[in-house]
């Protein structure tokens, strides 16, 4: 599988580290203990794309947010944490 | 032997090679070895070619049945001829003799004969035939169970195997590689060689793989022309054209054997295996990962074999590789030859043979209505033609004596022949199109399966996708060539096409055998028979993927290449499902086999990982250092003297160093990572459990961090250089996984906040003083003018102070051990020089270096927590430390620390313990148990995570987690260690055994 880093370009996937589903957002400190066990715990295992956090640790060392079908490894979109905003 | 035969005056004979002709070197005679006897071949020969030179057609003998076995291809397709290569450590079973080239000295001996190939008493009457049909695996040999072990498995490895891996370290070297390209181009033959030249002749970053030594395929086994030229000129001219081009590289003797995610394709290089060893430095093969944007399979076709009784005789060959044997390399060890075919293609190796001078006894066409050219052809050459007729059987002893031929008619006749070479179709060389889960379509006029759902970015070319003829090879691989480089953009004037005359391009029918008395090989090297098929079709065992592991049909290292397609065809003729709804088993990398040295590379003993070594370590060394692993660093578990009786005592002698003089240690592997920024400080709150935005310039403290799930991630120190500058230090196993972490929690959570941060791991060595005596040597290790009483630089307090002549090291008050302690950084550089004058200042008080195991011992006595304790399942509150936990901060992991779970009473929490009968040993690892009660799980109380001898106490001590915690302390409990057979009682005890009040600290 290739990753195309915003930053380094195309690199094969052992440059990078897998994290996990990209959407769940860390609750506020005062949430519930539901919301943050969902944050922690939970995650949809989808056939098909799946946007998801690599960190690019043996390159630029910048956490990117994947999209990938993972019935395929097709890889629709990559970019920097940064560009998605932090809402 | 002499490897080459230079000098001799009679050559060995060749008895079998035409006088002229093929692509052999007759000037280069080469002698060789095969089961001990010495034969000559000549450059430019596969083995198999110049065995059949010498007349040798009995090459092996079968898996199962030890069945006679001879050449059937002449690729590396090829099932039966499997070899024995070299000898010693370099020794290598299963090669096809096809695919061996040729070099002077090449050691080879048949496989899988006992005593010898040509008497083989494992044969005798197929002693084991019945007991090794069909799913043998789950019926026979199953009872008594006991047997299985003791008498079935040895007789049965016995009787049925491959070669014998040669049991010795390989002493050569293999190498992995990258290569990056607009076009791979696989395969060298027709169509391969014109896409590359379309592509390379536009310009783009072409890669051209080929198996074969000598580029052109099939232009190298056929009597063909393109452009004017003999098929194998014209293949020499092309190769000669590709290499000249700049951008254009082909590797040949390499086999592209998968296809991965984002056009990455797997090839191995044989790079010296035509050679005896290989050249200095030169890797025996090499692994390449090629990343292409475009592909072309241009990997041609499988010739079919023919299904009917005593199909594996020797002398049973491919039609197609009979054409090899003649064209290529002038080989013809054949006095009268029986050619049956489904089509037109047979036709081309009676032409072949009658131009060699082999008499065509007769030739068998499936088909009624022969077309008139053809027919005169048999005619011309004197062969009996059989239209509409099959072959029922072969016959004979060691080889071919006779075929049993049914007319159309029905009437049998028996031809004698030592040659049957069959046409029975082509298989598209498909697998590369499924790897990625493509599945093959059946295409009925064709009678093969085709590709589809092709990986992106691949296109095929040429046989690969029936297009069997030459001239649409041509055109097809031409094709294919442009539009990859073209989608590369690498547009320009379309290529000249080469020529070739119209060949047949008809496809041929599949070929159904007729029931005869005797075993029908489908698949050859397994010895999977149309019976077996029967059997699994009769229990059951219907589905493709099913019958492949009922009756391993496919599953031996040629992967069914084949035997598949047959194999499909006759179960499918027992369901009547057709070939098209039974379909083909799932195909997986690799293609070809690929040894595991090769994927390795260069990364095996020594070498399987980096080492890392501290700036100190040569130090270490001249110490007496005996190293652990620490991940991939090298750490000094204790520094041997010959006083000493083993690594207990050393670390009791140094760890005694420490509490009673002063000791040094090499704590360098800590992970070590330097903040800066305004809001460095509420990061590190953020990350911490505890609050360092309050901590003042110039002092450390200590630092837990969890998971977010609440559980301890990993703990350290945390020092504030200026006001906006921190440094902190990981545990050495975590120095990776939190630089991580903390960039997660940085660029995903909280990028509103300004900091920056980088490991400074590498950049400094740090050492550890400890011990009563530690300022003293301090004092004398800086430059003078340092004030380090306990009021200028106290307990926790961090400097920068002058060393070796100007070099600015930190100093940081801070202790593992329990004792006054300083840790002094430098600059890497400085590591070694650093340490030598630590040891120059620190003799007049006894310094001694301590390694991981005093380490350990001291840590222990003073119940702080380590690997053992920090495993991931324990909380900060499990730990003693939960009034560390702010609450007045948001931090990692404070939500879900806070769970009901985590919180109750009878979770296990650290305590210390020591043994009642002080002479007893403690075991890390051992259970607590109430006193009196049964050793089950239900009275399960907790563990012990460390363990040590204290040579201050004089006894083991040890640190665990127990239910109840610190409120038990002064109980006895047992700790029982049923893997030791040791259950002794122990005591509870303050998790710090030594100095509690922490006197020794702050003097």
């Amino acid at each position: 599988m290739r990753i195309p880093c915003p930053h380094c370009g195309e690199r094969g996937h052992e440059e990078f580290a897998y994290y996990g589903a990209a959407d769940p957002r860390r609750p506020d400190a005062d949430a519930p203990l539901e919301a943050w066990h969902d944050y922690v715990y939970l995650r949809d295992n989808p056939a098909g794309p799946h946007r998801e956090l690599w960190q690019h640790v043996h390159g630029c060392r910048r956490w990117l947010e994947v999209t990938r079908d993972t019935r395929s490894h097709a890889i629709a979109a990559a970019r920097d944490v940064a560009a998605r905003g932090t809402a | 032997m002499s490897p080459f035969l230079g000098g001799f005056t009679a050559p060995l004979s060749q008895p079998c090679r035409l006088r002229t002709g093929g692509l052999v070197d007759r000037g280069a005679p080469l002698a060789f070895s095969f089961d001990g006897r010495s034969y000559a071949g000549y450059a430019g020969d596969s083995l198999a070619a110049a065995l059949l030179a010498n007349g040798v057609r009995l090459v092996g003998r079968s898996f199962k049945y030890h069945r006679p076995r001879g050449l059937l291809a002449a690729g590396s397709e090829e099932p039966n001829a499997l070899v024995e290569l070299r000898d010693g450590a370099r020794r290598e079973p299963n090669t096809p003799a096809t695919i061996v080239e040729l070099y002077g000295g090449l050691q080879a001996s048949s496989q899988n004969r006992f005593p010898s190939l040509s008497f083989d008493v494992m044969a005798a009457g197929n002693v084991l035939s019945p007991l090794l049909s069909a799913g043998f695996y789950y019926k026979t040999f199953m009872w008594p169970a006991a047997f299985w072990e003791k008498v079935y498995e040895p007789l049965i490895r016995r009787a049925a195997g491959l070669g014998r891996a040669s049991g010795l370290d390989d002493p050569d070297h293999y190498e992995r590689a990258h290569l990056f390209c607009d076009v791979l181009v696989i395969g060298g033959g027709a169509a391969g060689l014109a896409a590359a030249l379309a592509a390379g002749r536009r310009g783009a970053r072409v890669v051209l793989c080929d198996e074969d030594w000598r580029l052109g395929g099939r232009l190298l086994a056929e009597a063909a022309r393109v452009d004017g030229l003999p098929g194998p000129d014209w293949a020499a001219a092309a190769a000669a054209e590709l290499a000249a081009l700049p951008e254009v590289r082909v590797l040949r003797r390499t086999a592209v054997f998968g296809v991965y995610d984002c056009g990455t394709y797997g090839a191995l290089e044989r790079v010296a295996d035509h050679r005896p060893e290989p050249g200095p430095h030169e890797p025996r093969q090499r692994y390449w990962r090629i990343v292409a944007r475009r592909a072309v399979l241009a990997a041609g076709a499988t010739e079919r074999p023919l299904v009917f009784a005593g199909n594996d005789r020797p002398g049973v060959m491919l039609a197609g590789a009979v054409r090899a044997y003649l064209n290529r390399f002038a080989v013809a060890p054949w006095r009268r030859a029986v050619v049956a075919t489904s089509g037109d293609e047979g036709w081309r190796t009676v032409a072949d043979c009658a131009r060699a001078g082999i008499p065509v006894a007769a030739v068998v066409d499936r088909r009624r209505d022969v077309p008139v050219p053809l027919a005169r052809l048999a005619a011309q050459t004197g062969a009996r033609l059989f239209a509409g007729g099959q072959i029922a059987a072969a016959r004979g002893a060691a080889v071919l004596g006779a075929v049993r031929v049914i007319d159309a008619a029905g009437a049998p006749h028996l031809v004698r022949a030592d040659l049957l070479a069959m046409a029975g179709g082509w298989n598209p060389a498909l697998a590369l199109t499924t790897h990625l889960g493509g599945k093959p379509q059946w295409d009925g006029a064709a009678s093969a399966f085709i590709p589809s759902d092709l990986p992106p970015g691949m296109a095929v070319a040429g046989a690969a996708r029936a297009h069997y003829a030459l001239p649409a090879a041509l055109a097809d691989g031409a094709n294919a060539g442009a539009e990859a480089a073209a989608a590369c953009g690498f547009d320009g004037a379309a290529p000249p096409m080469p020529q070739a005359e119209p060949g047949d391009g008809a496809a041929s029918p599949l070929w159904a055998c007729p029931k005869a008395r005797g075993k029908a090989f489908v698949d050859f090297q397994n010895d999977v028979t149309t019976s077996d098929i029967a059997v699994a079709h009769r229990e059951g065992f219907r589905s493709i993927e099913h019958l492949k592991r009922y009756t391993t049909l496919g599953m031996a290292t040629d992967q069914g290449r084949t035997a598949n397609v047959n194999g499909i065809a006759v179960m499918a003729a027992l369901t009547g499902q057709g070939v098209e709804r039974t379909g083909t088993t799932r195909l997986r990398p690799p293609y070809v086999p690929v040894a595991i040295g090769a994927l390795a590379g260069h990364h095996r003993g020594r070498d399987y990982r980096p080492t890392r070594l501290t700036p100190a370590h040569d130090w270490a060394i001249e110490q007496g250092a005996v190293f652990n692993e620490a991940g991939a660093w090298l750490r000094a578990s204790h520094f041997a003297r010959p006083s000493d009786a083993d690594w207990l005592q050393a670390a009791s002698r140094e760890a005694l160093a420490v509490r009673q003089a002063v000791g040094v240690c090499d704590v360098s592997t800590l992970g070590k990572i330097e903040l800066v920024g305004p809001d460095a400080g509420g990061f590190l709150d953020r990350l911490y459990i505890n609050t360092f935005s309050t901590l003042p310039v110039g002092r450390a403290r200590y630092g837990v961090m969890l998971r977010e799930d609440g559980l301890v991630f990993d703990d350290g120190t945390v020092a504030r250089l200026e006001a906006d500058r921190f440094v902190i230090t990981t545990t050495t196993a975590n120095a990776g996984p939190v630089l991580s972490h903390m960039e997660f929690c940085h660029q995903v959570l909280w990028p509103e906040l300004d900091v920056h941060f980088v490991s400074v791991s590498d950049r400094w060595a740090q050492f550890s003083v400890a011990g009563p005596r530690a300022r003293e040597v301090l004092q004398a290790t800086l430059e003078a003018g340092a004030d380090l009483s306990n009021q200028a630089f106290p307990f926790m307090a961090v400097g920068t102070f002058p060393v070796l002549g100007g070099v600015a090291a930190r100093l940081f008050r801070i202790s593992f051990s329990g004792e006054l302690a300083y840790e002094i950084a430098v600059p890497a550089d400085h590591g070694d020089a650093a340490i030598r004058v630590i040891m120059r200042a620190g003799a007049p008080f006894g310094i001694l270096p301590y390694g991981l195991e005093a380490l350990s011992i001291l840590r222990i006595e003073k119940g702080h927590p380590a690997g053992g304790e920090l495993n991931g399942q324990t909380t900060a509150r499990d730990l003693g430390l939960e009034r560390m936990m702010s609450r007045r901060k948001d931090f990692i992991g404070r939500v879900l620390a806070q769970r009901p779970a985590l919180l109750a009473a009878d979770r296990p929490m650290l305590v210390g313990f020591r043994p009642v009968d002080a002479a007893r040993r403690l075991r890390s690892g051992a259970h607590f148990l109430p006193l009196g009660a049964a050793a089950t799980v239900a009275n399960d109380q907790g563990w012990m995570s460390s363990v040590a001898y204290s040579p201050i106490l004089r006894h083991w001590i040890g640190l665990g987690f127990l239910a109840g915690g610190t409120a038990r302390i002064g109980e006895r409990v047992r700790a029982a260690d049923p893997l030791r057979g040791e259950d002794i009682e122990v005591e509870v005890m303050a998790a710090c055994q030594y100095d509690p009040e922490g006197a020794r600290l702050r003097v």
